[in-house]
């Protein structure tokens, strides 16, 4: 006797209503993926068109998540930007901060504090092993290990912890400002941030046990997920993915920012180009940017947290009951906002997922006349087609995972 | 320099050549394949509403070998009776410009000739409106009021 699962599906439906299968016309199913497929992180819609477990083409479908971020940009002042970078890419806020401020600061050519500039590159580094454990941990749990999320969830609280001892905030901390930063380092940060880098690499290692000594992963993940380089360059892919195909681009090295270039990192890269790289590449990364808060908590610069620009950032607050100038600034800031020159700018960051680049263009007043959010997520999800094609449709999500994609990010 | 560069501005250390729209896929070819500029990083239009050419769509150009940055701008005008201006899709040259210029018409309602498959890509595929033009509404919506249509 046959078992039901030897049945084919089609012979249950009368003979006339199918068409018979060749092998120069192959049966093709279309299945909808998402919009809340768990595996998709977010809103995303794939269509399918399988040849049994095969995929034949992968259509996604974006913008459930659009909010119109750069519309609600244009009628806001400059500062008041700031927190809606934060809701962008909301596991990398700090990059996004970070690309924005730039960007305003390089039309405005304010000259910023050491001691902003290398807490900035420390609270960018957290926000990238961040938005890194949670990858980890979510990427893990698609695939079947379960475990892995809990450990990388309880590194992920300690950043948190921090972040809110910086900002006040855990998640959409808006501490990076035009101008520096929103808050002097806090108490004792030292030894919060010092506690945290002292335990952290064993963490990493602890990761690597867990994922490595497991041979339902490797079969998963090794050979899977395939994409050539020169594919990713042409259709604008950017970050881990190009540097597991051999390419060291990263925005960090290339236009170093924000003293980038004082401090010693190396750019991890990978050849075999699959899922099982990809992890490692990530993995490696969050060991470099150990180091980097390492190297920015040993070697933070004393001095003020905010530039030297009184029509730009808010006077001190003991300022403005003795000096009538601050008082007079204060009031300008905060009923009109500042003006910044007229001009143009592409800033770029290297955030989690890639090349973050705001271009924004001012015509003089208070307000960005145009702020254009080039996202990392949504160039990368450009090659899912390409990255899905031929590939079965188990290892669809070991693929899409790799990608590392937050729908907010690509929606805007 | 290759023809079609009407003129070129540098500013904050960025360089932006102004290019006639009738020659962008040759300007964009010159570039990909005389100057290595391998990657289009981004392609996004700002709106000078009211003032005229009212568009201009933007190119980020990028190249990983020699480590650069370069813009170009296309100035379209508006066209009579609320038709879209139009625009040779760089398509051919990088694929990366598929989404970008989707995003620039659905925001812009700029259309790009010989592009794959223009459609919305972010707002509803019947959606009506391009919601980027400064003549668009940041708040509101066009319902909102049922004795206004």
């Amino acid at each position: 006797m046959k078992r039901s699962l030897d049945l084919d599906p089609v012979a249950t439906i009368p003979a006339e209503h199918v068409e018979p299968a060749t092998p120069s016309a192959p049966r093709l199913m279309t299945l909808n993926m998402g919009p809340q497929h768990p595996s998709t992180h977010g809103v995303l819609r794939i269509m399918l068109e399988l040849e049994g477990e095969t995929i034949r083409k992968a259509v996604p479908d974006i913008g459930f998540l659009h909010t119109g971020i750069e519309k609600q940009c244009e009628a806001l002042n400059w500062q008041q930007v700031t927190p809606l970078t934060d809701r962008v890419d909301y596991l990398a806020n700090l990059s996004n901060n970070l690309v924005y401020a730039l960007a305003v600061e390089k039309l405005l050519q304010l000259e910023i504090p050491a001691r902003a500039q290398w807490t900035r590159v420390m609270m960018a580094e957290f926000s990238r092993l961040n938005s890194h454990l949670v990858w980890l941990g979510t990427h893990a749990i698609d695939i079947g290990a379960m475990s892995v999320f809990f450990y990388c969830f309880r590194e992920r609280e300690e950043i948190l912890r921090i972040m809110e001892m910086f900002s006040g905030q855990r998640m959409m901390t808006s501490y990076i400002r035009i101008g520096g930063l929103a808050l002097e380092l806090p108490r004792g940060w030292q030894e919060a941030v010092g506690k945290f880098v002292r335990t952290f690499p064993s963490k990493i290692d602890e990761y690597e046990n867990l994922l490595d000594s497991n041979p339902i992963w490797k079969i998963r993940t090794q050979g899977v997920g395939f994409i050539s380089l020169e594919d990713m360059l042409d259709m604008g892919v950017t970050g881990p993915m190009v540097r597991a195909a051999g390419l060291a681009l990263d925005c960090r090295k290339t236009e170093p920012y924000s003293s980038y270039d004082k401090f010693d990192f190396k750019v991890p890269t990978r050849t075999e180009n699959d899922v099982y790289s990809r992890y490692r590449v990530r993995l490696e990364e969050m060991r470099e940017s150990t180091k980097l808060i390492q190297q920015a908590m040993e070697g933070m610069p004393e001095g003020p947290y905010l530039a030297d620009a009184p029509h730009v950032v808010l006077p001190d607050r003991e300022k403005m009951k003795t000096q009538m100038e601050a008082l007079i600034y204060h009031f300008k800031i905060v009923t009109e906002g500042f003006r910044v020159p007229a001009g143009e700018v592409y800033q770029c960051v290297e955030s989690p997922r890639g090349e973050i680049g705001y271009y924004v263009v001012s015509d003089g007043t208070t307000k960005p006349y145009r702020l254009h959010m080039r996202t990392p997520s949504f160039a990368n999800l450009q090659c899912l087609g390409t990255l899905l094609k031929d590939i079965l449709i188990a290892d669809s999500i070991a693929a899409l995972g790799s990608m590392d994609f937050v729908l907010g990010d690509t929606d805007r | 320099m290759p023809e079609g560069i009407l003129e070129t501005h540098q500013a904050l250390g960025e360089i932006t050549h102004i290019v006639d729209p009738a020659k962008i896929v040759e300007v964009c070819r010159h570039f990909k394949h005389e100057e290595q500029f391998n990657r289009l990083s981004a392609v996004t239009a700002v709106d000078w509403h009211p003032a005229e050419p009212r568009f201009e769509v933007v190119y980020h150009l990028h190249s990983t070998s020699a480590n650069k940055r370069l813009r170009l701008k296309c100035r379209l005008a508006s066209v009579k009776d609320g038709a879209n201006p139009e625009i040779e899709s760089v398509y051919s040259i990088w694929r990366s410009a598929d989404w970008f210029e989707r995003e620039v018409f659905d925001m812009f309602g700029i259309r790009f000739a010989n592009h794959p498959n223009l459609q919305r890509i972010l707002m509803p595929l019947d959606w009506e409106g391009h919601p980027l033009r400064k003549d668009y509404p940041v708040h509101g919506y066009k319902y909102s009021y049922p004795d206004q249509k």
